[in-house]
């Protein structure tokens, strides 16, 4: 089963792991350091992200090493954008209505 | 555009709900009746090239506003809005659905809740949007992406935003 990005990206620990992994790759233990959970919760938190390509893995010698699938992330942040844009121009065009009705009671 | 106005947008797409805050330089009552009165929701609600036409409205609980979106072409996608709850200057809400050019409304819809606040002068506006069904919210983008210039953020300012919450 494909996972939904966005629920993916709904979760804090998940978001805060793409925040990290977007620095540097990371192997599973140095990205469990940064929180206060279980080696398993987080295996589980980047088996998520990995399912849903935001993230992937390499094999370095004996370790994995997750990073981040930056195309992926686009994505989201394109969609994300095309909805802010609308209310951005939309509110734009209200801060006029509001302005020149100000001025008319004036 | 004042640049120190707040604005704030967040969509949570497993909740199918959209968030937005968005301060304006007026006092309350102002943006009360842009928010509430069809001759002045007509002059903002559309981006622009499009254009919004209220053929009627009817602003009271159970009351409707029927409407179309017309695109440069000369296009119209009506829609109609039911008024399910007004609390003068403070809060209103309503259920938002396509519909044809004779009212018949296309199901399913969003439900919108609006928030008022008063804030020294400025005026603090919430907007709740739910969305039934995610093809619909896409739906809505399909619509007004056209014609308009969509610009790519770069990923730093997605991290911040991810990070900070």
């Amino acid at each position: 089963m494909r996972r939904d990005i966005f629920q993916a990206i709904a979760d804090p620990t998940r978001r805060a792991i793409i925040a990290l992994i977007a620095l540097q790759a990371m192997t599973p233990n140095a990205i469990a350091d940064n929180f206060h959970t279980t080696r398993q919760s987080v295996s589980k938190h980047l088996r998520i992200l990995t399912e849903c390509e935001l993230v992937k893995q390499e094999q370095q010698g004996r370790e994995i090493y997750y990073s981040l699938e930056i195309k992926k992330l686009k994505e989201v942040d394109k969609w994300l954008n095309q909805f802010r844009k609308l209310w951005e121009t939309r509110f734009n065009q209200l801060d006029d209505v509001l302005s020149t009705i100000k001025k008319q009671k004036k | 555009m004042n640049n120190n106005l707040l604005f704030d947008f967040t969509v949570d797409k497993a909740a199918k709900t959209v968030y937005i805050t968005r301060e304006f330089d007026a006092e309350l009552a102002l943006v009360w009746d842009a928010f509430t009165k069809a001759e002045l929701i007509d002059q903002w609600i559309a981006p622009k090239p499009m254009i919004a036409k209220t053929k009627y409205q009817d602003f009271k609980v159970g009351g409707k506003r029927f409407y179309a979106m017309i695109n440069p072409e000369g296009q119209e996608r009506w829609a109609i809005q039911e008024y399910t709850s007004i609390t003068p200057k403070t809060n209103f809400k309503m259920y938002n659905a396509f519909a044809d050019k004779d009212e018949n409304p296309e199901l399913p819809g969003s439900e919108w809740d609006h928030s008022f606040s008063d804030q020294n002068g400025t005026t603090k506006v919430h907007i709740t949007i739910y969305n039934e069904s995610l093809e619909r919210m896409e739906r809505i983008l399909d619509g007004f992406t056209q014609g308009m210039k969509m610009s790519l953020n770069n990923l730093e300012n997605l991290l911040q935003t991810l990070s900070n919450k």
